[in-house]
C-alpha cells in the first residue's frame, strides 16, 4: 500500500529504535501520554514497545471516543431505539460498548430495536430518505475528527428538507480534556502520575490544527509532539519528545507534517461553528463534568436536534463496581491494576468501556499487549 | 407456500428444478433417502447451513459456496468426499428463477468436484420469515487408510502453510453488500479444496491438522487449533499472503485481514521436516499456487497465537469478540 507501508518499515523502525536508545537518559524515565486511542492501537498492534527502552513509559490517555461516553448517553440511545422506536445509527465501535443493566446497543439490537452501523453520516441520511416514515437518529460521538461530517449532515438535512432526520450530538474537543488531565491533583499535586510530555493527536489535529496545543505547552511545561498514527510516526514522535525532555524545552512540535497544519483546516472549522456551540458544561467518563467540553446543535438548526425532538433527559448511571475504567482513562491505573481485567472484564463480555474498543487501553492490552517482553 | 407443503407443487419443484440439475442415479430414484454402498474403512461426515447476504457475489453464490464448504469441512480430515445432502429453506416469494440459478451452480460446483448431490429437502417458510434462502449441506467422504488428520494433533515444533492469500471472501462480501459503497476488483476464493487435499496426504500422510480458516478468518482458526492441540502459534506477519486490494480494503474500513472469511483455503500443520516438500505438492496445483509456510506451532501453556509483526515487534492474535467493528477515529 504506497503513502502506507512506507509508515511501517521495519528497517527504519530499527534505525529510529536505535536512535532512541542512544538518546534516552539511563537515570531517568520517560512518561509519555498518548492521548488518542489511536495511538494506544497502533503501540500495542505493532508491537513498539518491544522497540523501546524499558524506561520508556507509554501512558494512555482518554482520547478513545466511545470510552469516554458516559453510561447514562448509552442509556438514552437505547431508550430512543427501544421506547421511542426510531432507527438508530452509529458508528461500529459503539454497538458493544456497555450501558446500564447489562445492555448495549448490540443487545437492544437483538431484542427487536432497530440499531444499524454506519460508516459515515451519508449513510445515516440514505437510510432517513429510504425510510420517511420512520424517525432516524444519528447517535454522533467523537472528538474533532467526526465533528465536521455530522455537521454537513445536518446542514443537508435542512437543505433537503429531511424532516425525519435527527442527530443526538455528543461530540467532543480534545482541548479540554488534556487540560484536566493537567490540573487533576493526581498530576498536580499528589505525583499519582507523571506525564513528562505528550503525542499529542494526529487525526484531531488535521481539523484543530497544532495551535490549541500551545497553551499546554507552555502553561503546563510539557512538551507535545503532534504524531500520525502509524509505528514509524510514534517513533519518530517519542524520540522528538525524547530530545525535548533532554534539553529541558517544552514547545509544540509537528511530526506529522504531512497532515497537519499550523492553523489546521480552516474550512472545517468554520462549518463546525456554522451548526454547533460549545455546551457549558458535559459528563466525560473518568474524568467527570468538564466545562466547556462539549459540543451542542445550535438554535438555528434546533429542529435537527435529537435531544429536542425526543425531549431527552439526562440519566445518572453509575459504572460497574470494582470497574477502573475512570483511573486508566485519566493513566493513574493501567489495565492490569483492575481487578476486573482478563477474570470478569474481556472482550467477549466487556464490563467498562476500556474493553471495548480495540483504541481502548483494556482491550488493546489484552488483545496485543499479554505478550511477555522476553 | 404451497412450494413447502408436500403437495403436487412440491414434487413439480422437486423434479423440475433440483432433480433436474443434480441429476444423478441416486436422486433420480426419488426416494426419502439414498442408499449407496461404499468400501470398508473409516467415514468422514460434515453438516455446514449456509446462510449468506448478498446471495450471490463476486466469485461465487449461495449454492457455490454451500457445495464447497462443506466438502471442505469433509476433506480437511484428509477425507475424499463422496455425496452430498442438501435442504433448502426458502422464503416465500423467493423468485424461482434467481432459486434455479442457485441451484444450477451448486450443480455445477457438486459436477466440478466430482460430488453428487444425493437427497435433499426444501422447506418454505413465511415472507419476513427468512432471508431468501438458506441452505445446508451434509457431506460424507472415505478417509484413507493411514491418515489420521485432527485439530488436537499439533505438536511443538510444527510447520504452519497456508494455501493462498488470505481474507479475499470477507472482502468480496463486505464490498457487495448495499451500505458499503466501494469496488473492488476481487473476486470469492471459493472453492473445493478436496484435490489439492488428495495431493498433500499423498505426499505427507502424517500432515498432523488441517482445517479451513472461514469465519473469524486465520487468527481465529489458529486459535481453535491451539487451544485444542494445547500449544502455542508464532506466526510471521511477512510470511502471511495478503492481497494487496484485501489489504487496502481492510485498511479502508478499519479491519484486521487475519480476521476475514476464507471460502478456499486451508491451514496444515505439519512436521517440519515434511514442510518444505509439501509446499512445492501445494504450489504445483492450482489452489495452492500462493502457498506459504507462514509459522511454527511453540509451547506455551496459555495457547496463545503470538506474531512477529513485519514492523519488528510481536504481538498477540486473540480471539475475536463478536463481529470485527471497525474504529471511529
Amino acid at each position: 500500500m504506497k503513502y502506507i507501508d512506507e509508515f511501517r518499515n521495519q528497517e527504519v523502525a530499527q534505525k529510529l529504535a536505535q536512535a532512541i536508545q542512544n538518546e534516552t537518559k539511563q537515570n531517568r524515565q520517560y512518561n509519555l501520554m498518548e492521548f488518542c486511542g489511536g495511538h494506544t492501537h497502533a503501540i500495542f498492534r505493532y508491537g513498539i514497545p518491544d522497540l523501546m527502552p524499558d524506561n520508556i513509559n507509554f501512558v494512555h490517555g482518554p482520547g478513545c471516543p466511545v470510552c469516554v461516553l458516559p453510561m447514562g448517553r448509552i442509556d438514552n440511545a437505547i431508550k430512543l431505539a427501544v421506547e421511542d422506536e426510531v432507527i438508530l445509527c452509529t458508528y461500529g465501535d459503539m454497538l458493544r460498548v456497555p450501558a446500564s443493566n447489562r445492555t448495549s446497543l448490540l443487545k437492544a439490537k437483538a431484542f427487536g430495536a432497530d440499531v444499524r452501523m454506519v460508516y459515515s453520516t451519508q449513510d445515516a441520511l440514505t437510510i432517513a430518505k429510504d425510510n420517511p416514515n420512520a424517525q432516524v437518529v444519528f447517535f454522533a460521538i467523537g472528538f474533532e475528527t467526526t465533528t465536521p461530517p455530522t455537521a454537513v449532515a445536518i446542514q443537508q438535512a435542512q437543505k433537503e428538507g429531511i424532516k425525519n432526520f435527527s442527530v443526538f450530538c455528543n461530540h467532543i474537543v480534545t482541548p479540554a480534556a488534556i487540560q484536566s488531565i493537567l490540573e487533576s491533583p493526581e498530576v498536580r499535586d499528589l505525583g499519582m502520575v507523571s506525564v513528562d510530555g505528550f503525542f499529542g493527536p494526529s487525526h484531531v489535529s488535521s481539523i484543530i490544527g497544532t495551535q490549541p496545543y500551545e497553551f499546554f505547552a507552555n502553561e503546563y511545561q510539557r512538551p507535545v509532539v503532534i504524531a500520525g498514527f502509524e509505528p514509524l510516526d510514534v517513533m519518530q514522535s517519542a524520540l522528538m519528545l525524547i530530545r525535548q525532555l533532554n534539553e529541558g524545552r517544552f514547545e509544540v512540535e509537528n511530526e506529522y507534517t504531512r497532515v497537519v497544519t499550523y492553523e489546521g483546516n480552516i474550512k472545517s472549522k468554520l462549518l463546525v461553528e456554522e451548526v454547533f456551540e460549545l455546551r457549558q458544561t458535559f459528563e466525560w467518563r473518568g474524568l467527570g463534568e468538564l466545562p466547556y467540553s462539549g459540543l451542542k446543535i445550535k438554535d438555528c438548526f434546533a429542529d435537527f436536534d435529537a435531544e429536542k425532538r425526543f425531549n431527552i433527559s439526562k440519566i445518572n448511571a453509575s459504572d460497574i463496581k470494582g470497574c477502573e475504567c475512570p483511573s486508566i482513562l485519566r493513566g493513574i491505573k493501567k489495565p492490569a491494576n483492575c481487578k476486573l481485567f482478563g477474570t470478569v472484564c474481556t472482550p467477549e463480555n466487556p464490563m467498562g468501556s476500556c474493553m471495548v474498543s480495540s483504541e481502548g487501553a483494556c482491550a488493546a492490552h489484552w488483545s496485543y499487549g499479554r505478550y511477555e517482553k522476553k | 407456500m404451497s412450494h413447502g407443503s408436500g403437495g403436487l407443487a412440491m414434487t413439480q419443484l422437486i423434479d423440475e428444478l433440483f432433480v433436474k440439475h443434480f441429476d444423478n442415479e441416486l436422486l433420480s430414484q426419488s426416494n426419502d433417502q439414498a442408499i449407496f454402498t461404499t468400501e470398508p474403512g473409516r467415514m468422514a461426515m460434515s453438516v455446514d447451513g449456509h446462510v449468506v447476504s448478498p446471495l450471490f457475489f463476486p466469485g461465487g453464490d449461495i449454492g457455490s459456496l454451500s457445495v464447497h464448504g462443506t466438502i471442505n469441512d469433509v476433506a480437511m480430515s484428509g477425507a475424499k468426499p463422496l455425496y452430498l445432502t442438501a435442504s433448502f429453506i426458502l422464503e416465500e416469494g423467493y423468485p424461482l428463477l434467481d432459486l434455479e440459478k442457485i441451484v444450477i451452480s451448486m450443480a455445477k460446483a457438486a459436477n466440478d468436484a466430482g460430488v453428487s448431490i444425493v437427497t435433499g429437502d426444501t422447506k418454505v417458510v413465511e415472507k419476513g420469515n427468512g432471508d431468501g434462502v438458506f441452505i445446508t449441506t451434509t457431506g460424507i467422504g472415505i478417509v484413507p487408510k493411514g491418515i489420521n488428520i485432527s485439530g488436537n494433533r499439533a505438536q511443538v515444533g510444527d510447520a504452519i502453510i497456508v494455501n493462498g492469500s488470505m481474507g479475499d471472501h470477507g472482502v468480496v462480501i463486505m464490498s457487495s453488500r448495499a451500505n458499503l459503497e466501494f469496488e473492488t476488483t476481487l473476486e470469492s476464493d471459493s472453492a473445493a479444496l478436496h484435490t489439492l487435499v488428495a495431493d498433500m496426504v499423498n505426499i505427507a500422510p502424517n500432515i498432523h491438522c488441517l482445517r479451513d480458516p472461514t469465519r473469524g478468518g486465520l487468527a481465529t482458526t489458529l486459535n481453535e487449533l491451539a487451544l485444542q492441540s494445547d500449544v502455542g502459534v508464532k506466526l510471521y506477519e511477512s510470511e502471511i499472503p495478503i492481497k494487496p486490494g484485501v489489504l487496502s480494503s481492510c485498511e479502508l474500513l478499519g479491519l484486521d485481514p487475519l480476521y476475514v472469511a476464507n471460502e478456499g483455503k486451508l491451514i496444515c500443520i505439519c512436521p517440519k521436516e515434511n514442510a518444505d516438500q509439501l509446499l512445492s505438492t501445494m504450489k504445483a496445483h492450482p489452489l495452492g499456487k500462493d502457498a506459504a509456510i507462514i509459522g511454527e506451532v511453540i509451547e506455551d501453556n496459555n495457547n496463545f497465537v503470538q506474531m512477529k509483526t513485519k514492523f519488528g515487534g510481536t504481538r498477540i492474535v486473540d480471539w475475536i469478540s463478536g463481529e470485527q467493528l471497525p474504529r471511529i477515529c
